[in-house]
């Protein structure tokens, strides 16, 4: 598209402004996985929501007409995301589906690949999960034992995956598995296309400390994986996770060009400590307006840090892995605010009052205070990461390297059957 | 603090840049401590034909700028003014030079601008009186109208290059309300005493005005002016603050890896040691937090959007925390000679601690925006 037909921001925005007061509901409040109710229905709600962005020509708006997009460029769904935020959005479908996968299968899918899958996961009819982690561990990625095996026109998938949110409701996934044992680590990986509800595959949900159940393992017995099913070549497969975990990192960070609406665990979501703090009467205290402010001061430096290095990397003046810097920073940051959210709450995180703001939420929110800090690559790796790749620092010493897989030792912790 | 410099302006910053490293590179700064004044005024003319005293001034009032945007140009002189611990009162005479530009678009102060401009006169804002900390709205500092004029009495302090300074801008309570005058720094009874301070290039005074007189044309800002314009000054002074900062923190940051990277121990470079590398990657992260929300308030107080003082407390208040600690860390990293006369990372770590500390603690500047989010009650809030 070239620039002369390219529609101006302003005009895209007073279009997507009156099409949203239009067509789409207003939010009743914020979406948090630690708080929702029923998650089959809030899947069924995105898929739904995703349908009616679809039909009014605002689905995937950075993505190329080609492909089921709306072929504008990434500020447009900057703009677009601004004047989502009153509104009900299908943000579940934003990670992975629309930040990682799509733009995976954009980077390394086949012509035909792409005209199959994009279309129909921009239109909300296919939600898409990752098959990265292993129970074996999560760092770790490119030791990945899950083993695929080529038998005529098909691989036979063994093995198991774990922390895919939102597997039970996804349709496919991007599956990471070993296709030669003879070769160093990075060499022997495949990625492939899997249909996630099929013989041979065993979804287990798993709970967490705050009762949540959105993270899934998964179990392969003899899963048959159509041959043609792979995600750029066989053995190739560290390439595609590498670029993957890019597309994680940004969108983890905040700063991916493919998310639709607002960031969950952002700024609005969590809990209100303003809200708590008149709740607890503790307005006036001069401690409690500091950490409210705290908590603001770190949400207002992580927009201005996700859109200075969003623009630095689009503009070449930093490279790709300083998306690496948000990824840290957003997790930090997440600590310090449940941190912020538990000190205002004081002994009101306790309990549940019988009316009024819930101050406990403090208290469970606290729970998971480190899944930011896990998922999505840990923040140590976001260290190595950011010491090595982006600062240059040297490589730390990995007793795998450059050996054939089966030769590499395994441990025996977390390695279930 | 900027992502993106337009080639007038990276031309600036290169000029700047090869200025400070030829005329005051650090071994130059580290002599000029012992040096009374603190800076050299010849010196200090060359920086204002760079245009370092005009930014602010528009072009009919004899000043200009590089872009368009003097803020945003003054923050990339400020930015390298920080990555040499530079000396020169590039805040206080830039902020007072805004004050006068900004309340006197008739011309009034034209004359005094002129001096500031050229490198001529240097100003000082003075806005800190003993032993408080930021309260330039309560000041001690009182006028009486007296003859046509104004009688002056009272004791600022923490005053930057009051040492040295010219010209005064001086905070005080009239019957009115608060206001603030231009005084000479000459007139009689006026005492300044150079103070010691934790930064040995930045110099700092304590001014006392005994019945100092000054004619009503020195009237800067009235008591109905005056709050609107102290707000806009602390903003400028900030955003520069800020900008000076992430500067020092950049350079702290740049030669403590090169360190990491040259020193061995058990075989290895420091920077091959995970305890380590991790560290850095913090540092990275921060540092690049620091010049986003200070390029933040400097766009902000460039526009003078509506939310230009929440801009600026973000940024003091983040990177009021972030630098003394980046530099701490630094100092860890160095060892031994981190905490030596001889090593160069204590300047910047002065420099550091009094941003920090000025106009505005970042708990202050917390508290600031707490009132401008609207937490609080009113009575409690200034």
């Amino acid at each position: 598209v070239s620039t002369e037909t390219m529609e101006t921001l302003e005009a895209f925005r007073g279009r997507a402004r009156d099409w949203l007061a239009a067509n789409m509901p207003l939010r009743e409040r914020d979406l948090d996985w630690g708080h929702i109710e029923n998650e089959e229905d809030a899947w069924q709600r995105a898929r739904e929501l995703q349908h009616k962005l679809h039909e009014g020509g605002f689905a995937g708006v950075s993505y190329p007409r080609a492909y089921g997009g709306q072929g504008l460029t990434a500020e447009h769904q900057k703009v677009f995301t601004e004047e989502s935020m009153a509104y009900d959005m299908p943000l579940l479908l934003n990670v992975p589906t629309f930040s990682i996968c799509a733009p995976t299968i954009m980077d390394f899918g086949t012509e035909e690949q792409k005209r199959r899958y994009l279309p129909a996961l921009l239109r909300g009819d296919e939600v898409w999960v990752q098959f990265l982690s292993e129970p074996r561990g999560g760092s770790d990625l490119a030791g990945c034992t899950t083993r695929a095996t080529r038998d005529g026109d098909v691989y036979v998938l063994n093995g198991s995956k774990t922390w895919s949110s939102g597997a039970y409701a996804a349709d496919y996934a991007l599956c990471l598995a070993r296709t030669n044992w003879d070769v160093p680590k990075h060499s022997g990986l495949t990625m492939l296309i899997v249909k996630v509800h099929q013989p041979g595959i065993d979804i287990r949900r798993i709970k967490q400390v705050n009762g949540a159940s959105e993270f899934c393992e998964e179990f392969f017995d003899d899963v048959l994986v159509p041959a043609e099913d792979v995600l750029g070549e066989e053995n190739q497969g560290w390439a595609v996770a590498s670029r993957q975990l890019y597309h994680e990192r940004t969108a983890v960070g905040g700063g991916s060009p493919y998310t639709s609406g607002r960031r969950m665990g952002g700024e609005t979501a969590g809990i209100d400590l303003v809200a708590v703090a008149r709740a607890t009467g503790q307005v006036d205290d001069a401690h409690v307006r500091e950490l409210v402010a705290e908590a603001h001061v770190l949400d207002q430096v992580q927009e201005q840090l996700i859109a200075r290095v969003s623009d630095a990397i689009r503009t070449g003046q930093l490279p790709q892995t300083a998306a690496s810097l948000l990824r840290l920073f957003s997790a930090t940051t997440n600590e310090s605010k449940h941190d912020i959210a538990l000190e205002i709450a004081g002994a009101a995180a306790v309990t549940t009052p019988l009316v009024g703001v819930n101050t406990a939420q403090a208290g469970l929110d606290y729970l998971m205070r480190q899944g930011g800090s896990l998922g999505g690559g840990s923040s140590e790796m976001s260290r190595n990461l950011i010491s090595e790749r982006f600062l240059d620092m040297p490589r730390e010493p990995a007793a795998d390297r450059d050996i054939p897989f089966n030769q590499v030792k395994q441990g025996t912790a977390g390695v279930r059957r | 603090v900027q992502l993106h410099l337009d080639p007038d302006q990276m031309l600036f910053r290169d000029t700047v840049r090869k200025f400070l490293s030829k005329e005051m590179p650090v071994a130059r700064v580290r002599e000029i401590a012992d040096d009374p004044a603190g800076f050299d005024r010849e010196w200090w003319r060359r920086g204002a034909e760079m245009g370092w005293t005009a930014f602010l001034v528009p072009e009919d009032q004899g000043g200009g700028s590089v872009s368009g945007r003097g803020l945003v140009d003054l923050a990339i002189a400020a930015e390298e003014m920080g990555r040499e611990v530079s000396p020169g009162p590039l805040v206080p005479t830039n902020v007072v030079a805004a004050a006068l530009a900004e309340a006197a678009p008739d011309g009034r102060f034209d004359e005094a601008l002129e001096r500031l401009v050229a490198g001529d006169a240097v100003a000082s804002w003075c806005v800190y009186e003993p032993p408080g900390g930021w309260s330039p709205e309560t000041p001690g500092v009182e006028i009486a109208e007296k003859d046509g004029g104004f009688v002056l009495n009272g004791v600022k302090d923490r005053v930057e290059a009051g040492n040295v300074a010219d010209l005064l801008l001086v905070t005080a309570l009239g019957p009115d309300g608060v206001v603030q005058l231009l005084v000479d720094a000459t007139a009689s009874g006026v005492d300044v005493r150079p103070m010691d301070s934790v930064d040995t290039i930045r110099r700092y005074a304590q001014i006392t005005f005994s019945d100092v007189r000054v004619p009503a044309t020195a009237l800067v800002n009235d008591a109905e002016a005056s709050a609107a314009a102290i707000q806009r000054q602390l903003d400028i002074a900030v955003a520069l603050q800020c900008a000076e900062t992430v500067g020092a923190i950049s350079r702290v940051f740049e030669f403590t890896m090169q360190w990491a990277f040259d020193r061995y121990s058990f075989g290895r470079p420091l920077a091959s040691y995970q305890a380590l590398k991790h560290r850095f990657a913090d540092m990275r992260v921060w540092l690049e937090a620091c010049a986003a929300t200070a390029a933040g308030a400097a766009d902000a107080v460039q526009a003078r959007s509506a939310r230009a003082a929440e801009a600026v407390s973000v940024a003091k208040s983040y990177i009021g925390d972030k630098a003394p600690a980046i530099v701490q860390d630094c100092v860890q990293m160095h060892g031994g000679i981190g905490v030596t006369w001889e090593h160069d990372i204590h300047l910047y770590l002065r420099r550091v601690i009094v941003n920090r500390a000025m106009f505005g603690t970042p708990n202050e500047h917390r508290l600031r925006l707490a009132s401008l989010l609207g937490v609080g009650d009113e009575e409690t809030t200034k």
